[in-house]
């Protein structure tokens, strides 16, 4: 009846399993209390479940992101700890089935439920407010897209209460995550959770990438989009290139797990490097797919913040799409001592060492961007000049391990854990927090306390320093990555030092919930009226924040690149004239559709029944998601029309209020 | 924003789903860049191009299975038939055309084309360089390996 599932999945004599579930089953109990206590379930529902709205629902992405990085980082906190008592005859206090569930439950978040989410966000919330329209080409495939992400980080949370995760690392590589060597359900857990994620994600970058290529205000061509649109396109076009490959992967290593193919054993005629092999064809693309977004979030912080347009345009767009051929073809670096000849090896680690130059362009670009220009110091720059200088370090150690000799001798070393952090928090995490504060306040309507930005900022930026610069030198002296204890005493004092720059970020991190609350309870100090606060060059900024429903009464006719800036630098007395002579029609706006919330659910039955072998379950989950498809085809409503005496009411007050609170 | 009109199409001819205030029945049934009356005058196109594969599914089966044709002929022409096939299902299904209006549904194709070359054949590369490096015939299967 239960398939696998019975009372002994529950880790009841593992007591910091069960503390650590306790903690979390208590809070989501305490935030449901909540919700239900104040009367919220209405309007939760109605405005936020159910919303096919691209801002909310790139709000909602990144508040996902922001809760997954508190539960990744408390694996990082755990590790850290470990590795800092574990030596000689101490074994530390986590056993190594548990240490091993934890790294790998921790790259699987960050880089899955944490990173992906947060750009994904991101990019939702700003595209098409930057772009000119009033939401992405297909609205409730984005609600669906967010709510499969929301199930696949269902599942992994659920495997920590019932059955347990991968033990694997965050790539599953077999044969060890073949049946024969992870019996468990731990590996089922990562591989459907990543497959009913995955399916989001691809959804959402079809929908993106459609809505960029189809769908630009009058007058936006591609040369005038901001440059974060055109690291959103590349992004997204290696999204619908690369994520069919990791499914496809997974789909191969679940038959042979399931029933009983040799795709990737031992035996059979199987091939585990094949896995090694595609699980890379995705995996390289999938750090661009991260990262790219975040030099777009950069270019636009740097040029806003420095008073001047962006240095060198063409060649920022001319890198971003360089970047998204190229990282098609370094993957194998992933892999130098795996046995390739010399010739494979010397031809990936030459393409890896291109595929820097473009990045290289980047970096110039920007600071030519800040050199002449009046540069506010607000925090998300601050973010942009760590990122900066913190990403150049991570680009010239992946150079170093792009030349095979030396990857020989420092593969999967903690050389390379420092590595990828150094690019990876350095770029992706401060690129993400930027892009967090600088649209804050076009998201809620309130700008975020700057102390707090900046208190944050600077404990990131020391805790990372403090604790990845250790492991760079450990990795020299041999420290192999995912070590739950190690003989040699001399490692030890770096290791502490790592630990206390944990600590920092972990600061940071409280920071960023201070600076939250802290602005939410000052809000109404801190409104920002004219919709831009940061005399932005690009159109989100000529909406009000928050922007309505439909973003733009009228949609703006754009005739230069930065498009609000040039807006802006036209006469007032015009300006004013013009925006008065606007004449509204009735547009009419996609009806909020429950389908997204639904579908996730039946996925969320599906995947668990699959995990756990309870067929029965498996089809009813699979008939449910089915019928909620067709009845959302079959619906008879899907739009509702927004009068244009409405539009006009709520557009002059935002006009009247720009006029006011904006200096002559 | 002296812009009057609220339905301007976006450049590339595309029709924004929230501004076809014309249609009444659910625009969004429409792809991106697709009309409505496009969509129902493609009905025709839709079955001369289900007919084209029919028959040329066909073909390669009887080819395949007779003893008519000279043998080693075989595998080429089911090679030519392929191709055939693919380019029927790119004109009449996925709409690739050679129209002005199609240039991002020809990127797109290119793009997917690269990018699956570029990791088939670097897959092969690789695959095959491996198992030349690290498999001596002795030892290629596992189980004997201590």
């Amino acid at each position: 009846m239960f398939g696998k599932l019975s009372w002994s999945a529950i880790p009841i004599n593992e007591p910091i399993d069960m503390i650590a579930a306790g903690l979390m089953i208590l809070a989501v109990l305490c935030v449901l209390a909540w919700v239900t206590m104040k009367g919220y379930w209405p309007y939760l529902w109605r405005e936020w479940l159910t919303s096919v709205d691209h801002k909310r629902i790139g709000v909602m992405y990144v508040v996902l992101a922001l809760v997954m990085l508190l539960r990744g980082f408390t694996d990082a906190v755990m590790m850290r700890l470990q590795q800092a008592v574990s030596v000689g005859p101490d074994a530390g206090y986590l056993p190594p089935e548990h240490y091993n569930q934890i790294f790998s439950a921790h790259g699987t978040i960050m880089i899955f439920f944490m990173a992906m989410p947060f750009v994904i966000g991101l990019m939702n919330f700003a595209v098409p407010l930057q772009l000119g329209i009033r939401d992405v080409a297909f609205p409730t495939l984005n609600s669906v897209s967010l709510w499969l992400t929301a199930s696949g980080i269902l599942l992994t949370n659920i495997s920590l209460v019932i059955g347990e995760f991968a033990r694997t690392g965050w790539l599953a590589y077999p044969p060890l995550s073949e049946l024969k060597y992870s019996p468990g359900v731990g590996v089922d857990y990562y591989l459907w959770a990543l497959q009913i994620s995955g399916v989001g994600t691809l959804l959402s970058g079809i929908n993106l990438a459609t809505t960029i290529l189809k769908m630009r205000a009058p007058g936006m061509s591609y040369m005038r989009m901001p440059v974060f649109c055109w690291t959103a396109l590349a992004s997204n076009l290696l999204i619908i290139a690369a994520f069919p490959v990791l499914t496809a992967t997974f789909a191969m290593l679940l038959l042979d797990r399931y029933l009983g193919m040799h795709f990737f054993t031992n035996d059979g005629g199987g091939n585990p490097m094949m896995y090694v092999n595609l699980i890379w064809v995705w995996g390289h693309p999938e750090v661009y797919i991260l990262i790219l977004p975040c030099f777009g979030v950069f270019s636009e912080v740097v040029a806003t913040f420095s008073g001047k347009p962006l240095f060198g345009y063409r060649s920022m767009v001319a890198a971003t799409m360089a970047i998204c051929i190229l990282s098609f073809i370094v993957w194998l670096h992933h892999f130098f001592t795996m046995g390739a000849g010399a010739n494979v090896n010397g031809f990936f680690g030459v393409m890896t060492m291109i595929i820097a130059v473009p990045t290289g362009v980047k970096v110039y670009n920007w600071m030519f961007t800040m050199y002449g220009g009046r540069v506010r110091f607000n925090a998300p720059i601050l973010w942009s000049v760590g990122f900066m200088v913190t990403f150049v370090i991570g680009g010239m150690t992946g150079v170093l391990l792009a030349v095979p000799p030396a990857d020989f001798i420092l593969h999967n070393s903690l050389f390379l854990i420092a590595h990828f952090h150094n690019v990876i928090i350095g770029g992706v995490v401060f690129g993400a927090l930027a892009g967090y504060m600088y649209w804050f306040p076009k998201a809620f309507g309130f700008t975020l306390d700057e102390g707090w930005g900046k208190v944050s900022f600077w404990c990131w930026f020391v805790g990372f320093y403090l604790a990845f610069m250790p492991l760079y030198y450990l990795g020299m002296l041999g420290m192999t990555r995912r070590l739950q204890h190690y003989d040699n005493p001399g490692w030890q004092p770096w290791l502490i030092v790592a630990a206390v720059g944990v600590a920092f970020i972990l600061a940071g991190i409280l920071a960023l919930i201070v600076q939250l609350v802290v602005s939410i309870r000052t809000r109404d100090h801190r409104r920002d009226h004219t919709g831009d606060p940061w005399h932005g060059r690009t159109l989100e900024w000529s909406t009000p924040s928050p922007p309505p429903a439909w973003n733009f009464a009228v949609l703006p006719q754009v005739e230069r690149e930065d498009a609000y800036w040039h807006m802006k630098r036209r006469a007032r007395e015009e300006r004013r004239a013009a925006a008065e002579a606007l004449a509204y029609a009735p547009i009419h706006m996609p009806l909020n559709s429950p389908t997204g919330f639904i579908t996730a659910f039946f996925a969320v039955v599906t995947g668990f029944a699959l995990i756990w072998h309870i067929w029965w379950l498996v089809i009813l989950g699979l008939v449910g998601a089915l019928i909620t498809t067709l009845v959302f085809a079959w619906r008879d409503e899907s739009e509702f029309e927004i009068p244009a005496d409405e539009l006009a009411r709520i557009d002059r007050a935002h006009q009247q209020a720009y006029w006011a609170g904006s200096a002559p | 924003m002296t812009d009057t009109a609220h339905d301007h199409a976006p450049p590339g001819g595309g029709v924004t789903p929230h501004d076809t205030a014309l249609h009444d029945t659910a625009p969004h049934d429409t792809a991106p860049g697709d009309s409505r009356e496009e969509l129902l005058s493609s009905l025709k196109a839709y079955v001369i191009g289900l007919a084209l594969a029919i028959i040329l599914t066909a073909t390669s089966f009887w080819a395949a299975g007779t003893h008519v044709l000279w043998q080693p002929g075989v595998p080429i022409g089911l090679a030519v038939l392929a191709v055939a096939q693919m380019g029927v299902h790119l004109v009449f299904f996925l709409h690739i055309t050679t129209g002005p209006d199609n240039t991002n549904n020809v990127l797109a194709l290119a793009f997917g084309v690269l990018i699956v070359f570029l990791v088939v054949a670097g897959s092969l590369w690789i695959m095959a360089n491996l198992s030349a490096n690290t498999m001596p015939p002795e030892m290629m299967d596992l189980h004997h390996q201590r």
